[in-house]
């Protein structure tokens, strides 16, 4: 029970090192192996889960060596969260990568996907600046190679942007977490808090750069304003249980904001107390209009699905900018609501890809698809969830935002711009849904390619989709409890002297 | 003297770094970001501020010791960037092959 918060980190790793020496054996032999690693992250996420509601925060001092002199794992409420979002997500595309034999068209697809979900998991669980970095780039480099997984020219240029805005951004997190050592004196979040609190006037400038610079870095993973335009075609154009796993890759910047941001300066920052918020709050206003804007003028799905990612991430960071309680509560509910819907999207957009045959997912209409009753109904569903229309999950995940914004002294502009943003993307959708649906040709053209008669592996990747798609629902019925839970979240989340407290009280069985 | 050298050094690298990733081929791009990689390799080693000739591990005679915390950070930082370095050229190499051009949105010179 004691190492309990270090297994979401050790298992990936590990399976993704057995699945590296299992190759010889063949694929079915490794998506057995994946798929059991990717369930058991899955159970272990929810026992974790259930023991982070205790309100107790767990500190694990790696190699017994106490904070603030040695790394430290922090697990609360807030990480446990993002493991099970997380760990859902991964059984979701990981199911759908193996029935659609998505995973067979490049070598060590399970390995990639494995050592990212490493990189998650330990990006939520660290409690020090310069580990969270590591982790970052361990699972960007996995997202590089899962990115290009598949092949293809149009993925490898989308791949290189990706890769070359990432490196960047890398530089940068580099330099602000230099300046903020250099500054500071520390790299743990925890101590880097209470050095921040106690910070001679003459440095604050040093601080709030470094500190902004990091923002640039987080900005750069969550797609902030103006560093999104990496998004869309990288979603776009990777392959479909990649990009319903990367609907998370973007809130571990959000997380990261909330983390690192929320607690180094937060309340008891003194004259940098939430100095970033403002910043988060009209960059995240801009980006919602464009990523709105960017539904609308999408000429095929997926990078319509991209710009959703977009729009939702841009809704969550302007929760988190409206820097109260009952926002970032309802930001975190918004949070687990988007990222499922996303990964759901992505999946449902690639089964209705492969049942139009040569015209894919470009808003021409085509024939008949196959399956289309039940492709359109969750296509409605799931469309509705996005826009945030009731009675589905999105639309109390906004009003709840909504509600929260109104304390806010630029609850207008807030008010206003995400109304505004809702009902472009309503038309937007609205729009491709009746394209790809209702407009359908009587008969086939002479120029028409051969009609898609079946897709393949169906039923089996439906599966997946519903499984994804389950969370709108269920965050309906449960809206009560799962209100409650993530009030507490993220009231845990505010108290930056407890966090410290966990994280500085002597080291259990230590000298 | 030498704090102005290393910040003017740094300052040049950065300079040169971004002037080069923003270059439109593969190839000047790949020098940017190792341009780059060694600035923040510098930036971090000064942040343990600059001394001459001071030990990082206890020393029985040694009276000053320098942070040696930032070399750790300097290791890891070079060892992520060379992986990185490796990662972007082969990749850069993928996309020449690919799309038939070194230009960084695949397009053909006309």
């Amino acid at each position: 029970m004691m190492h309990l918060p270090i297994l979401p980190i050790l298992l990936p790793l590990l399976a993704g090192i057995v699945l590296l020496l299992l190759r010889p054996l063949g694929v079915k032999m490794q998506r057995m192996v994946s798929f059991g690693a990717g369930f058991a992250l899955l159970m272990l996420a929810v026992l974790l889960f259930d023991a982070s509601l205790s309100g107790q925060r767990q500190v694990y001092a790696l190699g017994n060596w106490s904070a603030p002199f040695g790394i430290v794992l922090v697990f609360d409420q807030l990480a446990a969260l993002m493991l099970l979002v997380t760990a859902v997500l991964a059984v979701g595309a990981l199911w759908y990568a193996i029935v659609t034999e998505t995973d067979a068209q490049g070598r060590h697809f399970h390995v990639l996907f494995q050592m990212q979900l490493f990189g998650l998991n330990g990006a939520f669980l660290t409690g020090d600046a310069f580990n969270l970095f590591v982790f970052f780039e361990v699972l960007l480099l996995a997202s590089y190679s899962l990115l290009l997984h598949g092949g293809g020219a149009k993925r490898t240029v989308a791949g290189l942007h990706y890769v070359v805005v990432n490196l960047v951004g890398s530089t940068v997190f580099l330099f602000a977490l230099g300046a903020l050592y250099g500054a500071l004196g520390t790299l743990n979040i925890a101590d880097m808090a209470v050095k921040v609190a106690a910070l001679p006037a003459e440095r604050e400038g040093l601080v709030m750069a470094a500190g902004l610079l990091l923002l640039v870095v987080f900005g750069l993973k969550a797609a902030l304003f103006p560093l999104y335009l990496w998004l869309p075609a990288a979603y776009a154009n990777t392959s479909a249980p990649v990009a319903a796993l990367f609907a998370v890759m973007t809130k571990v910047g959000v997380y990261a904001i909330i983390r690192v941001h929320g607690t180094v300066f937060g309340a008891e920052a003194g004259n940098l107390a939430y100095f970033y918020a403002p910043w988060l709050l009209g960059l995240g206003l801009v980006t919602l209009l464009l990523a709105s804007l960017g539904v609308m003028a999408a000429f095929q799905l997926r990078t319509q699905v991209a710009y959703l990612v977009l729009a939702s991430v841009a809704t969550l960071l302007i929760a988190v900018g409206l820097q109260s309680q009952a926002a970032l509560a309802a930001g975190l509910y918004y949070l687990v609501h988007s990222t499922l819907l996303a990964g759901g999207m992505f999946l449902l957009a690639d089964l209705i890809v492969r049942g139009r045959g040569d015209y894919a997912d470009r808003f021409d209409p085509g024939m008949q698809m196959p399956h289309y009753q039940l492709l359109g109904g969750v296509f409605l569903l799931a469309a509705m969830a996005a826009v945030g229309l009731p009675p589905l999950s999105g639309f109390f995940g906004k009003v709840w935002i909504l509600q929260a914004a109104l304390a806010h002294p630029w609850h207008w502009v807030v008010l206003a711009t995400v109304l505004l943003g809702s009902m472009l993307l309503l038309v937007a959708l609205a729009r491709s849904g009746s394209v790809l649906f209702y407009k359908v040709k009587a008969k086939p053209d002479e120029a028409d390619p051969v009609i898609t008669e079946t897709i393949p592996a169906f039923g089996l990747g439906m599966v997946a989709v519903l499984w994804l798609l389950a969370a709108v629902p269920l965050l309906v019925v449960l809206a009560n409890p799962v209100s409650a839970v993530m009030e507490r979240v993220a009231a845990q989340v505010l108290d930056v002297s407890g966090y410290q407290a966990a994280v500085f009280a002597p080291v259990v069985g230590g000298k | 003297m030498m704090e102005l050298l290393i910040a003017l050094s740094i300052g040049v690298l950065v300079a040169c770094g971004v002037y080069l990733v923003l270059r439109a081929s593969t190839f000047p791009v790949v020098m940017g970001l190792t341009l780059l990689s060694y600035a923040t390799n510098l930036f971090l080693f000064a942040m343990g501020r600059l001394a001459i000739g001071v030990p990082a591990v206890i020393r029985p005679d040694a009276t000053v010791y320098a942070d040696p915390l930032p070399q750790a950070l300097v290791l890891t930082a070079i060892v992520i960037a060379f992986g990185m370095t490796a990662f972007a050229i082969v990749l850069a190499l993928k996309a020449r092959g690919e799309t038939g051009s070194d230009h960084v949105d695949g397009e053909v010179d006309s």
